[in-house]
């Protein structure tokens, strides 16, 4: 069977597109990633505050309507499979981008699916925050927003970035199952070589490059997270 | 002055509500370093936030200067917080920011422009003997160290009250002298108001003018120190202050009873009590325990004697001891343990 994947003819196709095709949907995949996680965390993020705050005795009390409609909001969204929930949110993305095939097309979806995980991971984040440093920064008159800025954020900056590299490698995979309705990148080559036209070997080089990247995304957040936490001195 | 009236906390639960404070009444005056001393559980991290409203009390009031603090809105409450700040036991500093930004945080929070919050942070570093600490991070400093940072934070909105919560209760002893030195001298060159929340009797010996003892949420005893020190009344303030009650750690003897004396002055200590008895009276008194404190630079003792020889003997040994001065005797019936 190996033979067969790794024939001369088959490694001489397979360098030809890697030349040809590989550039681009290298290019795509990360600008899809990166862009839909920015949305995601522009979206999640302040909702992930109003989750680690909203509580009876949060800092921020919010109506329990507001929070009960917020966590089932957010659990809905995460609970639709991926595969679905492209498909499904196909006329938001056409009254959104005008076309429901393409690259940017594909990154409706995926900010729809992503920002409720990044917002309970942000949640998660912001829960770890010792809470007695929150009671000093009230005992010193601070106001709710003054604590969510000056002292929840800046405070969980550390734990944000692992999570944020949490993010974006999960967005990561499924920019790349994005292939499937259209999508582009890596995920597109993938799956319309590997799975459309039994052409093993491009498949799995674009599995290497996708690995790769995520490596990439990994050691990256990794290093920021070390950096920027001030405990481990 | 703070006053302190009929304060009730009381926190509801689903299937018993616990009454944390019980209509506690205490009045403190500009300038006292007054402890709040209590076993785990009395209730006193509770009355501490209820001085500046981090706890809601339930019934009855707190009076800053005559400003009823309970009907502030939460606005006003916050600008008030400035005047009273607080310390804790785990230090509670910005973990991510560096000491000096630690320090200028409160002035941020009060809207006071970054080049003179860092020249007034700067000051206060100097003021706790930390000036090259400017650049560190709070993880890179010892126990101390980082309590002599909140201590500057606490300071930088130049309060008129300084809460300890515990302030001392993480730290060794000879850490805790240096941080309570600070405190007392803040108190004496700033003029700040100090409460002083504690479980440590050290520490209200230390520094403290003025003590209420905390029990079961209910203030059982409070005064001077030296007075709450050299006549305890209640259960609860003989068991903080004589720790160890001797009935479990000494024989008894048959037939012989105990008396505590307690002195506190000059007129005790200039006389050889325990002698004088022995040669005018022929008395021998058994010492079975015996400690001396400094509070506020004097001396107070207490000691407890075991007197033989019948109820006669007894009385006889306690009418002498009355007639030296600066004794407080008493016959010890019930061990405090």
């Amino acid at each position: 069977m190996l033979d067969k994947v790794f024939s001369p003819e088959k490694v001489n196709e397979a360098l030809i597109v890697l030349q040809n095709e590989f550039p681009l949907a290298l290019w795509e995949t990360v600008y899809v990633t990166i862009l839909a996680t920015a949305f995601a965390i522009v979206i999640g993020l302040p909702l992930g505050v109003l989750l680690a705050t909203g509580d009876k005795n949060g800092i921020l009390p919010l109506p329990k309507p507001v929070m009960s409609v917020l966590n089932v909001l957010i659990n809905l969204l995460r609970s639709i499979p991926f595969l679905i929930l492209m498909i499904m949110v196909i006329p938001l993305t056409r009254a959104i981008v005008g076309t429901t095939v393409g690259t940017v097309a594909s990154i409706v979806p995926l900010v729809i699916a992503a920002f409720p995980f990044v917002a309970r991971l942000a949640e998660s984040s912001f829960r770890e925050v010792n809470p007695d440093i929150i009671e000093a920064a009230q005992s010193m008159g601070a106001s709710p927003l003054q604590i969510i800025v000056k002292v929840l954020i800046p405070e969980s900056v550390p734990s944000l970035i692992s999570n944020a590299t949490i993010g974006i490698t999960t967005i990561l995979g499924y920019s790349a199952m994005s292939g499937i309705i259209g999508g582009g990148g890596l995920g597109k080559i993938a799956i319309n070589y590997g799975y459309y036209r039994y052409k093993t070997l491009i498949m799995i080089m674009a599995v290497i490059l996708l690995i790769v990247i995520v490596q990439i995304f990994q050691s990256v957040g990794d290093r920021l997270a070390k950096k920027s936490d001030k405990r481990l001195c | 002055m703070i006053e302190i009236k009929n304060l009730s906390k009381t926190f509801p639960s689903a299937d018993n509500t616990v009454e944390a404070l019980k209509n506690v009444s205490i009045t403190i005056n500009d300038g006292d370093i007054y402890g709040i001393i209590g076993m785990s559980g009395a209730g006193k991290s509770t009355l501490v936030r209820c001085i500046n409203m981090l706890e809601r009390p339930t019934e009855g009031s707190v009076l800053v200067d005559g400003v009823d603090l309970g009907s502030l809105s939460d606005p006003e409450l916050r600008k008030i917080r400035r005047n009273i700040t607080m310390i804790f036991q785990s230090f509670n500093l910005l973990m991510q920011r560096t000491c000096l930004k630690n320090i200028c945080f409160p002035l941020e929070l009060a809207g006071v422009g970054k080049a003179e919050a860092k020249k007034r942070a700067l000051e206060l570093l100097e003021v706790v003997g930390l000036p090259d600490k400017a650049n560190a991070y709070p993880a890179q400093l010892s126990g101390g160290q980082q309590q002599r940072i909140a201590i500057a934070r606490a300071l930088a909105t130049d309060p008129k009250v300084l809460l300890c919560d515990e302030a001392t209760s993480a730290l060794d002893p000879k850490t805790t002298h240096s941080v309570l030195q600070l405190i007392r001298e803040i108190n004496q060159k700033l003029g700040i108001t100090v409460i002083i929340i504690t479980h440590q009797m050290s520490v209200v010996e230390e520094i403290c003018n003025k003590v209420a003892i905390l029990d079961h949420g209910v203030v059982v005893e409070k005064g001077p120190v030296s007075d709450v020190f050299s006549r305890p009344q209640s259960a609860a303030a003989k068991r903080l202050v004589f720790p160890d009650g001797i009935a479990e750690t000494l024989p008894i003897q048959d037939g012989e009873a105990h008396i505590r004396l307690v002195f506190n002055g000059e007129g005790a200590t200039n006389t050889p009590m325990i002698a004088q008895l022995a040669m005018d009276k022929h008395i021998a008194a058994n010492i079975l325990s015996a400690n001396t404190k400094t509070i506020e630079g004097k001396s107070y003792g207490n000691m407890i004697l075991g007197i033989s020889g019948g109820p006669e003997k007894v009385k006889e040994a306690m009418e002498y001891f009355s007639s030296v001065g600066d004794v407080i005797v008493e016959e010890v019936t019930d061990h405090v343990r």
